[in-house]
C-alpha cells in the first residue's frame, strides 16, 4: 500500500527539450486528479516518471515513506500502449496479467463480468474493437487490487455509456481509498481536482 | 516464483506461437544446410570434411532470426513497460524471456542439428556431441543475442543491428563449438572444447541479463 503521492518541484525533459519544471502535486487516499495540457505538454511522461520509468531532471516523487521500488508494485499504468498481445485470446491476457500483477485466481472472471466482457473472452484480441480492447485492459484494473492507478487518456476509445460506467468503477476505487491520477483532454466522470501542466 | 512461471508460459507460448517459432527456425536451418552443398560442390569427402563446421555455423545463423522478436514487440506494444511495474527484477523478465526463446527454438534446432550434420555427411558417431553443442551453444546464442535486441530497441531496422552486434559475440561459441567437433571427428581430444563452451555459456546466462536489463530500462526512459 501507497499511502500518497508527493510529487516536489520536479522537472522533466524528453529529447533534450524541457517540459515542465517546479512541478508540485500531492495526491492522498480516496483523491482523483486530472491532469490536463497542450498536446505535448508532458502529460504522459509525468505519468511514466512516477512509475519510474523516466528519470526526473531534478526534484522528487515520494509515497509517503514508501521505496520507489516497492511502490511500483502498488500501481497500474494504462497508457495508450496496452501489453496486449493480438494473437492471444482475450482471456489469455487477461488472466496472465492478473496473475503477473499478482492478482486472485477468480478475480479475471469477475472482473470481466464487470466491464461485460464475458462473451469476448475467447476472441483474440485482434478481433476485438478500440472500445473493447480498452475494456480488457481496464478489466487488469479491477483483477489486480492496487492503490495507484496511472491512466493516460483513459477515456478516448469508450463510448457515453461506458464512459459514464467507468466513472462509477473509478468512484468505487477511490472510495475504496484508491488514487487516480488520469492525464485527460475531456473532463473525467467524476469529481477530480484538475491539474494543468505547462504554459 | 509464480509470476516467473506465469511469465514463462507466456513467453513460450508466444515464441512458439503464430509467425515465427520452430518450423521457421528448424527450416531456415535446414534451408541453409542444403545450399551448402550446392555451393562447394557435393564430393562427399569435400563435404563430411566440413559438414560438422557447418551444421554449427547454419545454427548460429538460424538463431539470429528470431532475435528480434524478442524484446521489439513488448516494447512496441507496452508490455515492457508493464512488466516492470512488478517485484519481478528486470534482470530475471529478461532471463526468462531468453529462456523462453530457447525452448521455441533453440532447443528444436538443437534436436535437428545432427540431422543436418548426418545429412551432409558426418559420421553419425558425431551425433551425441552435435547435440550437446546446440543445445549448450543455443543457449549461449539466446542470450548474448539477447543483448543485442534489447541494444537495438527502437532503432529503425532493428533487426539488423541486432545481427551487426550479435554476430561477433557468437564468434566464441562458434569456435570452441566447431573445435570440439572436429577434435571428436579425428580422434583428438574434444573436452577441452566442450568445457569452454559450457563456461561460456554460463557467462552468457549469468552476465546476459544484466546486460539486457540495462538496455532495456535505456530504451524505455
Amino acid at each position: 500500500m501507497i499511502p500518497e503521492v508527493s510529487i516536489q518541484s520536479l522537472a522533466l525533459s524528453r529529447g533534450g527539450r524541457q517540459l515542465f519544471s517546479r512541478l508540485i502535486l500531492k495526491l492522498s487516499a480516496g483523491e482523483a486528479v486530472a491532469l490536463t495540457g497542450r498536446n505535448g505538454a508532458g502529460k504522459t511522461s509525468l505519468l511514466r516518471a512516477i512509475a519510474g520509468l523516466i528519470a526526473p531532471d531534478e526534484g522528487q516523487i515520494a509515497f509517503g515513506g514508501v521505496e520507489p521500488a516497492e511502490a511500483r508494485e502498488a500501481m497500474h499504468l494504462l497508457g495508450h500502449l496496452d501489453g496486449l498481445k493480438s494473437s492471444r485470446t482475450a482471456r489469455d491476457e487477461l488472466s496472465f496479467w492478473t496473475g503477473f500483477a499478482g492478482g486472485a485466481a477468480d478475480a479475471p472472471e469477475a472482473a470481466a463480468a464487470r466491464l461485460d466482457l464475458l462473451p469476448l473472452l475467447d476472441l483474440e484480441v485482434r478481433r476485438l474493437s478500440a472500445g473493447q480492447r480498452r475494456r480488457l485492459a481496464l478489466a487488469r484494473l479491477l483483477a489486480a487490487p492496487r492503490p495507484l492507478w496511472l491512466l493516460d487518456e483513459p477515456l478516448s476509445p469508450l463510448d457515453a455509456e461506458w464512459r459514464g460506467r467507468f466513472g462509477e468503477i473509478m468512484g468505487e476505487h477511490l472510495a475504496g481509498g484508491g488514487m487516480i491520477l488520469a492525464a485527460v483532454h475531456d473532463p473525467l466522470p467524476l469529481n477530480a481536482r484538475t491539474v494543468e501542466i505547462g504554459r | 516464483m509464480s509470476r516467473v512461471r506465469t511469465l514463462l508460459a507466456r513467453e513460450t507460448a508466444l515464441a512458439w506461437g503464430k509467425g515465427g517459432g520452430p518450423m521457421v527456425a528448424v527450416g531456415f536451418y535446414a534451408g541453409v544446410a542444403t545450399l551448402l552443398p550446392l555451393a562447394v560442390g557435393s564430393e562427399p569427402e569435400r563435404l563430411a570434411a566440413v559438414a560438422p563446421g557447418a551444421a554449427w555455423v547454419a545454427l548460429a545463423l538460424a538463431a539470429l532470426l528470431s532475435l528480434d522478436r524478442l524484446f521489439e514487440r513488448d516494447f512496441e506494444d507496452g508490455s515492457l513497460d508493464l512488466l516492470t511495474l512488478s517485484p519481478v527484477p528486470l534482470e530475471i523478465i529478461c532471463a526468462v524471456k531468453c529462456l523462453a526463446q530457447w525452448l521455441a527454438t533453440g532447443l528444436p534446432l538443437a534436436l535437428a542439428a545432427p540431422v543436418a550434420a548426418i545429412a551432409l555427411g558426418a559420421s553419425p558417431q558425431l551425433s551425441g556431441l552435435v547435440i550437446a553443442c546446440a543445445v549448450l551453444g543455443g543457449l549461449a546464442f539466446s542470450f548474448m543475442g539477447g543483448i543485442g535486441a534489447a541494444l537495438s530497441l527502437g532503432a529503425r531496422r532493428g533487426g539488423l543491428l541486432t545481427a551487426v552486434i550479435v554476430l561477433p559475440l557468437f564468434v566464441p561459441p562458434v569456435i570452441f563449438g566447431g573445435g570440439a567437433l572436429a577434435s571428436l571427428d579425428s580422434g583428438l581430444p574434444w573436452k577441452a572444447g566442450f568445457a569452454l563452451l559450457g563456461a561460456y555459456t554460463a557467462a552468457a546466462v549469468a552476465l546476459g541479463p544484466l546486460a539486457m536489463a540495462a538496455a532495456c530500462r535505456n530504451a524505455l526512459s
